[in-house]
């Protein structure tokens, strides 16, 4: 029972890629023992299962995902987040802060408003119920300052890079601070903005070129030519 | 339901602009970068294609013809329409023009109409019964900012690229002759748009420092650099001499395109 | 303006613009031309000139329209004032309400519409000059902003027309052919499933006319199919293939 494509080339939605006894994995879907791509991207497989690697995708929450969102709405005993989602999650009061909310005395925009930012955990979610955050636990709760950057949820992956590797260099290079939302949302803190935008830059370069080989290297390369270039100014 | 803007983007846009800079790393009277491209609808009697930075404008100019205003016999009529339409940001919807499309049709016709840039006097078929309607359709296709001055700039590329046809009056009757002639143009008005934020003044603000700013002002110059059109906008206020400010920043800025552009 | 001309085919069997009886008009494909859309695309079909953007799934507004089980498709095909030879009001007309239906319904078989409960999905298409055929290519050029924008389909949507013109039946009528011609069958097609999702006639033809003309238009379809595909992969091969080049280079 035929693979009809090798690994790592380019499916658009509907390109058969096996049939028979195999399992459609990530972006793709069976109909009559046929596998079939359902997203732009590059067929990967072990063995029996089928995956693309989608090009382009969005966010849909999961339980215990950590993810950055922007308040949009301050309601009557919570906020509306957007956590570039097609769906809007909530935030409660009572989980900011930390015992039941209390109409008559409690005030939420002092606490959180209408553009802040928060790093929140996905707490419940399903077909029927937008997803709920919560804020109560370390590491997670308004951010103050960084550049905020959105990248296709896909490439977070390979924005880490293997074992750490990407991301790590990136960090080094550029001295940053990064938070990577699995909801494609990034947060980069550094000490300055040129720092900030370098690493920017190095991340909006990898979700561009994903899909090509000696990524790294550039990449790499790109940050020591920037760091050497800063530091030539700085001499003169 | 257009993004919201962070706060921590907020902060950074003023305090960097207290230092003189952009977060995009414009001058604060830069322009960004301008591609204009004419005559790229056929079918229209004019065309043009303008991308300012990212924000993305169409015009297409139609000719036909028509009565002429009651007050105003002996004139051709020109009449400008915006269309917002959705595919350009998430905020616009699908509807019948809602105010911020109508002022953007009211401001570039505006530069137009006052500045006196069509002779509508060689728009005449026969005195009081018979002229030629200038239609200008604006069409935003993607909205990164300043849509004023990227339309108003596709608006005149546009009447530069129009074409007219010939006719002629005989027996009481219009007849169309073979051949083309341009637009009859006496003008080439430019449109400069400032926006205030904090107490500092930027030309051609992107979408995100829209979101930001006070209140914007919009000046068009006409080839002799008379003022011929002001729009403020936004819910902020101008002091004086900041209005002053803004209308010696626009008209040199108007003076650097007009040569750029070759107007 | 538009006189009606004496004939639409020529003694050697050539139509108004030079084509064959079963040739298509030039196609251009373009993905991703709107930065604020999700998706988008632009197609050139002869003198067709039209643009394609999509947000979604986001949420529905007004919330009450929302469905439970599925994703609601909403689609807008609209004609700029300047796209035809007499301005047309901005206003959306009959036909610019029933084509929305059209194209929508064309579409909408190839979404996975179950897998996002309570969203929307908004389809604009505006069509900056029409030549005859607005709808077919209009639809091709949906698809791939659906595509572009990583919303999940079963298959992209293709769409040719055919039709009669003087006795002989012809591929993707241009817009004389369309007024002046005997019929006209517009077809969306989803290939690689063979499933035909819009089906439009207007015209006399016998039933065996009509077979030939469906056949010929899916034909038409496979050919722009094969564009859809390209204009998809040139958005990021190019980039692979300069990489790699680099990458050899730096090599040797």
């Amino acid at each position: 029972m035929p693979i009809f494509l090798e690994k790592r080339q380019l499916v658009t939605p509907g390109d058969l890629i096996a049939e028979g006894d195999y399992i459609a994995g990530e972006n793709t879907y069976m109909e009559n023992n046929k596998i079939y791509a359902s997203r732009v991207g590059i067929v990967e497989y072990e063995t029996k299962k089928m995956d693309v690697v989608a090009l382009k995708s969005f966010y849909v929450p999961r339980v215990e995902d950590i993810v950055i969102g922007t308040i949009t709405e301050v309601g009557f005993s919570g906020w509306t987040v957007d956590i570039n989602s097609p769906y809007p999650a909530l935030l409660r009061a009572s989980d900011v802060l930390s015992r039941p909310f209390r109409p008559q005395k409690d005030d939420l925009p002092p606490v959180l408003d209408v553009g802040d930012l928060v790093v929140a955990k996905i707490v419940s979610y399903d077909r029927t119920h937008d997803p709920q955050l919560t804020v109560a636990e370390p590491g997670l709760g308004k951010i103050t300052r960084g550049q905020i950057l959105k990248v296709t949820p896909t490439k977070i992956p390979r924005v880490i890079g293997r074992k750490g590797s990407m991301i790590s260099t990136i960090k080094q290079e550029t001295g940053c601070n990064i938070i990577l939302g699995v909801n494609g949302v990034v947060l980069i803190t550094g000490k300055t903005l040129e720092d900030e935008q370098l690493a920017m830059m190095a991340i909006l370069k990898i979700e561009e070129e994903s899909h090509t080989t000696g990524l790294t290297d550039r990449i790499t390369k790109m940050l020591k030519e920037a760091k050497t270039g800063k530091e030539e100014k700085k001499d003169e | 339901m257009a993004a919201v803007i962070t706060k921590v983007k907020q902060k950074q846009i003023t305090q960097l602009m207290d230092k003189g800079k952009r977060l995009d790393g414009r001058e604060l009277t830069d322009y960004r970068e301008i591609k204009i491209e004419q005559g790229i609808i056929e079918k229209a009697e004019g065309s043009a294609r303008v991308l300012l930075g990212k924000t993305e404008v169409v015009v297409g100019v139609k000719i036909e013809t028509g009565e002429p205003f009651s007050d105003t016999p002996n004139e051709g009529v020109l009449t400008v329409n915006a269309e917002l339409v959705p595919l350009a940001s998430p905020g616009f919807e699908p509807g019948p023009p809602d105010e911020s499309s109508i002022e953007l049709a009211r401001i570039v016709d505006r530069g137009i109409r006052e500045s006196k840039a069509i002779d509508v006097g060689k728009l005449v078929i026969e005195p009081g019964k018979n002229v030629f309607v200038i239609f200008v359709d604006v069409y935003v296709l993607n909205h990164d900012g300043n849509l004023i001055d990227a339309s108003a700039l596709a608006a005149m590329a546009a009447l530069i690229n129009t074409k007219m046809g010939k006719y002629e009056v005989a027996d009481g009757e219009v007849k169309m002759k073979p051949g083309y002639e341009p637009l009859p143009l006496n003008k080439h008005p430019i449109t400069v748009t400032c926006a205030k934020i904090g107490d500092k003044l930027v030309v051609d603000p992107w979408l995100e420092e829209e979101q930001v700013m006070d209140a914007r002002i919009s000046i068009a110059f006409d080839d002799d650099e008379n003022i011929c059109a002001i729009q403020k906008g936004g819910s902020g206020y101008f002091e004086p001499k900041q209005v002053f400010e803004a209308a010696r920043i626009a008209k040199e800025k108007s003076r650097e395109m007009r040569k750029k552009l070759n107007w | 303006m538009n006189d009606k001309p004496e004939k639409l085919i020529d003694k050697k069997g050539l139509r108004l613009d030079g084509r064959k009886p079963d040739e298509l008009r030039p196609v251009k494909l373009q993905v991703g031309v709107i930065s604020n859309a999700d998706g988008s695309a632009y197609i050139e079909h002869g003198k067709n000139k039209i643009l394609a953007g999509v947000y979604g799934p986001r949420e529905v507004h007004p919330k009450h329209l929302a469905l439970p089980d599925r994703t609601v498709v909403k689609c807008r095909y609209h004609m700029a004032p300047f796209s035809v030879q007499e301005r047309k009001s901005p206003a959306p007309s009959r036909r610019e309400i029933e084509l929305s239906k059209v194209i929508r319904e064309s579409l909408e078989p190839a979404i996975f519409i179950e897998y996002y409960p309570r969203t929307m999905i908004d389809i604009f298409i505006e069509v900056l000059q029409a030549d005859g055929g607005t709808r077919c290519a209009s639809i091709t050029a949906a698809a791939l902003a659906l595509a572009d924008s990583g919303i999940p389909m079963r298959d992209l949507v293709v769409a040719c027309a055919a039709g009669k013109v003087e006795d002989k039946i012809v591929l993707d009528l241009m817009d004389t052919e369309d007024k002046v011609g005997s019929a006209d069958v517009p077809v969306a097609l989803m290939p690689n499933l063979n499933a035909i999702t819009l089906l439009q006639m207007d015209g006399t033809l016998s039933t065996d006319e009509f077979e030939s003309a469906v056949n010929l238009a899916l034909e038409g379809c496979k050919q722009i199919y094969a564009l859809q595909k390209e204009a998809l992969r040139t958005k990021y091969v190019s980039i692979k293939e300069e990489k790699e080049e680099n990458k050899e280079g730096a090599e040797e």
